[in-house]
């Protein structure tokens, strides 16, 4: 009996029908928006809710590739450096933080004993409700934007981490201790490579939750920034630009995303693979 | 008497109140393939573990070249079922590990010297396993993934080399191969080893020695003592035999086999500690007053 390609538990898509229907929502989505853009735009020609695929382009045309009036910078590029320095600051410091902590912690039950409990209090609090108290304490600078994406990020990849060691079988450790490792050799020449690509992988599931705490503090208090644009230009409606810059958002997200799965599947090998 | 390599005394194990090593006497000489079997909820692994200092008596004297054992260190190699290998490190690189740790730097986790890895590689040819050098061990198989175990573990050249059931996951013809190939290794480089097996046939055709684990036996502490906990209940010496499967087929060799089942697996058949059969020249045991009077 012969297998149907597509309906069934059983089914195998392949080659250009697998292709056919990942694009098909894509594809759905850009048709429902161009019709629906196409009738309220016949009705009223100064419609902002659906702007045409036209507008969007002219409105990113003007943020990328023409100097602001006011200023002279390229908004588009000016915003994204802005961004992306927040973002990378913010995870940088709660990646490195999340690596020492969570290896010593899986490491070393005395440390362990003093920090999960506090750890997982710390993870429990919503990072956007001490917003407030990361402005007034740190100043609507930038420390208190990449404070809120370190407290937001830091508490569970450092659980990540923490687990990630646990998991490590406990003959590993013995049989490092019993060629002569230390215990300082154990933790940084057998645990720590071993977690790296957890490590990776980790930080690459903190992303949404990074960009989500990078443009919630933007648009309450920053100066430049693809969250601080949004909510600016969200005053004149002017979804024109407002679509352009989600997709641009996204396309970077998506960007850092493909890269660090990139790392761990070139640089580390034999990650996953037991 | 020289040195015994390992020397136990009178130790005691419990875990919540149970009582799982219960007076532990025994020592091994240089050169000796120790192969200690028993049924399950013997001790052994528990007797293993003891002597690798994964964990601490609760009572007795464990020595390794006269010097009692701590934690894990350099005084024992061991191999285990599985996750003896640094996963993220190729074959090679888990043979030198050893080197990195005992030789190398603290701050440097690169450090590699062309001596050590010329040694590496002489390790790896008697293991047969020169052409895997840069393998990653998930893509070895598991005689392979064993074989590279043994190698990482010898290199440190350990007193004792302490083996937890280390073919037991394997399938019957690479058992039997490395079987072979460990009685080879162990001849040539007289080595001294402690072999924790459930495998009756593979205790008996590996040791030089046979111990018996068990916890079926009787004493004199009446029945209502708390529960017995693993003994040394036999102790043989076996015969030195040619390295070959074929032993295995030996009516002599299925005798002494059916022998050990009885006697120490056999939950109704109970010996008097006094009566244990220890007839290995090394063997000793030493009994409490109330255990045998």
């Amino acid at each position: 009996m012969k297998r149907s390609k597509l309906l069934g538990i059983y089914a195998q898509p392949q080659g250009w029908l697998k292709i056919t229907l990942a694009l098909l929502p894509f594809i759905l989505v850009i048709l429902a928006y161009l019709v629906a853009s196409d009738i309220r735009l016949t009705e009223n020609p100064s419609d902002k809710l659906l702007p045409s695929f036209h507008s969007m382009l002219d409105a990113f045309e003007r943020v990328a590739f023409t100097p602001d009036r006011r200023t002279g910078d390229y908004l588009l590029w000016q915003d994204t450096l802005s961004s992306l320095t927040r973002l990378g600051l913010g995870l940088a410091l709660a990646t490195l933080c999340a690596l020492f902590l969570g290896l010593n912690m899986g490491v070393f039950p005395g440390l362990a004993s003093s920090t999960v409990p506090f750890m997982t209090m710390l993870a429990m609090i919503p990072p956007l409700a001490v917003l407030p108290i990361l402005f007034i304490s740190f100043g609507v600078g930038e420390s208190g934007k990449v404070a809120l994406i370190f407290l937001g990020t830091f508490p569970l990849m450092a659980r990540d981490v923490y687990m990630a060691v646990r998991r490590i079988p406990a003959e590993q450790i013995t049989k490092a201790l019993t060629l002569g490792a230390s215990e300082l050799a154990v933790t940084y020449k057998v645990v720590l490579p071993q977690i790296m690509p957890r490590l990776l992988s980790s930080l690459r599931l903190s992303l949404g939750a990074a960009w989500l705490f990078l443009i919630a503090a933007e648009a309450v208090a920053a100066t430049d920034g693809l969250g601080y644009r949004i909510f600016l230009v969200r005053r004149y409606l002017s979804m024109d630009l407002i679509i352009p810059y989600v997709i641009w958002i996204t396309l970077l997200g998506f960007l850092l995303d493909y890269c660090i799965r990139a790392i761990i599947k070139y640089r580390y090998s034999w990650y996953k693979s037991e | 008497m020289e040195v015994s390599k390992l020397h136990i005394e009178d130790v005691y194990k419990s875990y919540d109140g149970k009582v799982i090593l219960d007076n532990i006497d025994l020592t091994v000489r240089k050169g000796e393939f120790c192969s200690v079997v028993g049924p399950s909820g013997c001790g052994k692994s528990t007797l293993l573990r003891l002597i690798l200092g994964q964990e601490v008596a609760d009572q007795g004297l464990i020595q390794i070249d006269g010097q009692e054992v701590g934690v894990p260190d350099t005084q024992r190699g061991i191999v285990f079922q599985k996750y003896s290998l640094f996963p993220n490190r190729t074959v090679l690189e888990n043979v030198l590990m050893g080197k990195l740790f005992t030789k190398g730097k603290w701050w440097n986790p690169f450090y590699r010297s062309q001596d050590d890895i010329d040694e590496a590689m002489e390790y790896l040819r008697r293991v047969r396993l020169e052409n895997a050098a840069d393998k990653y061990p998930h893509e070895l198989s598991g005689g392979m993934q064993q074989r590279a175990a043994i190698a990482q573990a010898l290199i440190m050249k350990p007193p004792v080399l302490l083996m937890d059931e280390p073919f037991g996951a394997l399938d019957p013809d690479t058992r039997d191969e490395l079987q072979v190939f460990l009685l080879e290794l162990w001849e040539r480089e007289n080595l001294t080893i402690f072999f924790v097996t459930h495998d009756l046939t593979e205790a008996c055709f590996l040791g030089s020695r046979l111990l018996v684990l068990s916890q079926y036996y009787t004493d004199n502490r009446g029945e209502h003592a708390p529960g017995r906990g693993g003994r040394i209940v036999a102790d043989y010496p076996l015969p030195k035999v040619a390295n070959s499967m074929a032993v295995k087929d030996d009516p002599e060799f299925q005798q002494l086999i059916s022998e050990i089942r009885e006697s120490g697996f056999d939950p109704r058949v109970r010996q008097h500690v006094s009566q244990f059969n220890l007839k290995h020249s090394d063997s000793f045991q030493t009994l409490l007053p109330e255990e045998h009077v």
